[in-house]
């Protein structure tokens, strides 16, 4: 009964660089429409653990679920699983040989088999949704960094994925810039969309996220409710980071 | 006939005495088609307009020419207008146009990417432009095109064959009097092969231990 | 008669080795994209023994001076497979050919390997394959990149095509020669001569600088990186 309930299990996964262990049994499990935040320290595996999920980094050990189908070991089929799960990059990705709409297309038409009309249709309908369609014909080359990561979102959200993760979405970004990416992020989690993020940005975390995962030394060390974070003692380690980090008090 | 006794005794010697006579063109041509390519750059870069225009001339034509073309201009067709050259001084001349048109277009778009500034510095010095030329840009500039010069080296040992069709007998040229000779050309074009890829190879572990000894640390080769 | 007047009677004859000579550029353009990419990609994302093979052949054919190379198939190679009486043209073409390839793998080697790991790795985090990603994502890109550094081949090959005069190709180099031994007048026809290369050099150069602009994508390629 519980299982069916999540749509993404994720157990015990270990890496290691050479001697570096960067995560040590890492488990959570997400609901459907719920947003999960990762905070923590720099090198502490949270980029490692968002890329293990996807296996583009494959993990040494563990095992990672989506809706009950195992996606480690999963052989070729694991493109089918990328499909189903988004990633938005830290430094947008975009295809910079493609226009804002074709990179939001590609796929559609690669992977999906999609017939042409039909993908321009939804790549314009998914950078109407992060406020780009104006901005359809230009290349990534013409767009400023909030501008390129609002298309990079898109073009995840374009193959209706199941659940995206976001790798540090708007470390790249100035802070004005950073303030539209987070408002699209915002509204896709008040949407219902699945949301696995990485990230600083401590205002987003408190008010979008179901739950913060603190991690350190390759552990979720702590985890909760953003109220647990603010009101329980349980999260000491936490909130000594973030008043450290971000100069975060309240 | 035996295979040993025709490689030892008749294609080795053969090879080995085109193969001086390879290293000659090389030797003579290397060092005058670098200060010429120099000095086309210079001329080039900071000449006047018709030393500019004659420069520019200069690379269009060289460079736009084949070179056994120029082989044969030199030695076929100045003996008509009364001028001889041995093959030997025909094949180097015709190197050095080659080696110094192409080096010359390496050195000046070095030269271009040396920061104005580094100029305005030294005539702020006191130094006339000849001086800031010489002491400043080119010991940086050179530095720069030392990718393309090496480069232009090998293509040089490499067309240096070409001074066989006008009756230099260098490495190619005597490997192919023995292969027509004995009517061994497979064996013999294929050890021939093997003469150039050595000297390549040498000549690029050298180029490389030179460009290490020059380098300047910080300064970006590109 | 007048030298004029007997170079314009050989102009004719003189103007069939463009065709020839362009054909051998060709041959040496055509064949060395065809397999000069997929070199270039087996030495980039193929196994070892691919990698050594790529490597190797590399080696041999951008070691070797064309002649060295014409000699070895002309009268080597070609004749001890049993193809000893193919046209001169085909041997000069094949040899082009193959060179042309080895350049042209380390040029395309070159643009793919320019391009950042970020671009792979957002293609295959869409679920595209290894296979799609090099296809739709890389490649084009790579080919951009590429343009400038192929474009310096054509003018390369034009020159060197002309050593197929060494095995009796008959290009424009060996039909002035021909002229010349015919008619006794060597200098301006092989300054005729000189100039047609530098001609079909200009206008093959201003055609490709046209293509590359068509291809052109703001802020990608000429200018590099920076742009972000």
């Amino acid at each position: 009964m519980e299982t069916t309930e999540y749509i993404l299990k994720v157990k015990d996964i270990h890496k290691s660089y050479g001697n570096v262990e960067v995560l040590k049994g890492v488990s959570f499990n997400v609901k459907k429409g719920e947003t999960k935040c990762f905070i923590g320290p720099s090198g502490t595996g949270k980029s490692t653990l968002l890329r293990c999920i996807n296996q583009l980094t494959v993990p040494d050990q563990g095992q990672i679920w989506l809706h009950d189908e195992e996606v480690t070991h999963a052989g070729p089929r694991i493109n089918y699983f990328r499909q189903r799960i988004g990633m938005v990059f830290q430094n947008f990705y975009l295809f910079d040989h493609l226009t804002a709409v074709r990179n939001v297309e590609i796929a559609l038409i690669k992977v999906l088999r999609m017939n042409p009309k039909e993908a321009r249709e939804k790549a314009m309908y998914e950078l109407n949704q992060v406020g780009m369609a104006d901005w359809a014909d230009h290349y990534p080359a013409e767009l400023s960094g909030g501008q390129a990561q609002r298309v990079s979102i898109a073009r995840a959200l374009a193959m209706d994925p199941d659940v995206i993760l976001f790798d540090e979405p708007t470390s790249a970004l100035d802070p004005e810039l950073t303030r539209e990416v987070i408002e699209v992020m915002r509204n896709l989690a008040s949407l219902g969309m699945t949301m696995l993020v990485v990230t600083h940005e401590m205002g987003f975390a408190c008010s979008a996220a179901n739950e913060i995962l603190f991690m350190e030394n390759g552990r979720v060390i702590e985890q909760g409710s953003p109220s647990d974070l603010l009101n329980n003692p349980q999260f000491e380690r936490c909130k000594a980071f973030i008043g450290q980090y971000h100069g975060f008090h309240e | 006939m035996d295979q040993i006794v025709f490689l030892t005794e008749i294609l080795f010697p053969a090879l080995i005495g085109g193969t001086v006579i390879t290293l000659e063109l090389i030797a003579v041509t290397a060092p005058i088609g670098l200060l010429l390519g120099i000095a086309i750059a210079v001329g080039r870069t900071y000449g006047s307009w018709t030393i500019v225009e004659i420069c520019k001339g200069y690379v269009i034509f060289f460079k736009g020419c084949p070179l056994l073309l120029l082989l044969f201009i030199l030695y076929f067709g100045f003996p008509t207008i009364g001028i001889t050259f041995t093959a030997f001084t025909a094949a180097v001349i015709g190197f050095i146009c080659c080696n110094s048109a192409y080096n010359s277009e390496y050195i000046r778009g070095a030269m271009l990417s040396v920061q104005q500034g580094q100029l305005i510095a030294a005539k702020a010095l006191g130094m006339t432009k000849r001086q800031a030329i010489i002491n400043i840009v080119l010991p940086q500039a050179l530095r720069r095109a030392i990718p393309g010069i090496s480069n232009e080296f090998i293509y040089l040992i490499k067309y240096s064959s070409l001074a066989y069709v006008i009756t230099v007998i260098e490495l190619t040229g005597s490997a192919k009097q023995v292969a027509t000779k004995y009517f061994m050309y497979t064996e013999t074009f294929i050890i021939v092969a093997l003469f150039y890829l050595a000297i390549v190879t040498v000549a690029t572990i050298g180029i490389n231990a030179i460009e290490k000894r020059v380098a300047i640390p910080g300064f970006v080769q590109k | 008669m007048s030298t004029e007047s007997i170079i314009l009677d050989w102009l004719p004859y003189l103007s069939e080795g463009i065709a020839v000579t362009l054909g051998l550029v060709a041959c040496s353009l055509g064949i060395g994209l065809i397999m000069g990419l997929p070199m270039a990609l087996g030495q980039i994302y193929g196994s070892r023994p691919v990698q050594i093979i790529v490597g190797t052949y590399v080696w041999f054919f951008r070691g070797l001076p064309v002649l060295v190379l014409l000699f070895l198939f002309y009268f080597g190679i070609f004749p001890g497979i049993g193809l000893g009486g193919i046209p001169a043209f085909i041997v000069g073409g094949t040899v082009l050919g193959l060179r042309g390839a080895a350049y042209q793998s380390q040029i395309f080697r070159g643009a793919i390997q320019s391009i950042s790991e970020g671009q792979m790795t957002a293609a295959r985090s869409l679920g595209m394959s290894r296979f799609t990603a090099i296809k739709s994502i890389i490649l084009p890109q790579a080919m951009r990149i590429a343009l400038p550094g192929w474009s310096n081949e054509y003018p390369e090959m034009l020159t060197e095509s002309s050593v197929c005069y060494a095995i009796g190709v008959a290009e424009l180099l060996t039909r002035s020669s021909q002229i010349v031994s015919q008619t006794y007048i060597t200098l301006p026809i092989y300054i005729v001569c000189a100039l047609i290369f530098i001609l079909l050099n200009y206008i093959g150069m201003k055609g490709l600088t046209i293509l590359e602009k068509k291809l052109k994508i703001p802020g990608f390629g000429g200018g590099g990186e920076g742009a972000l």
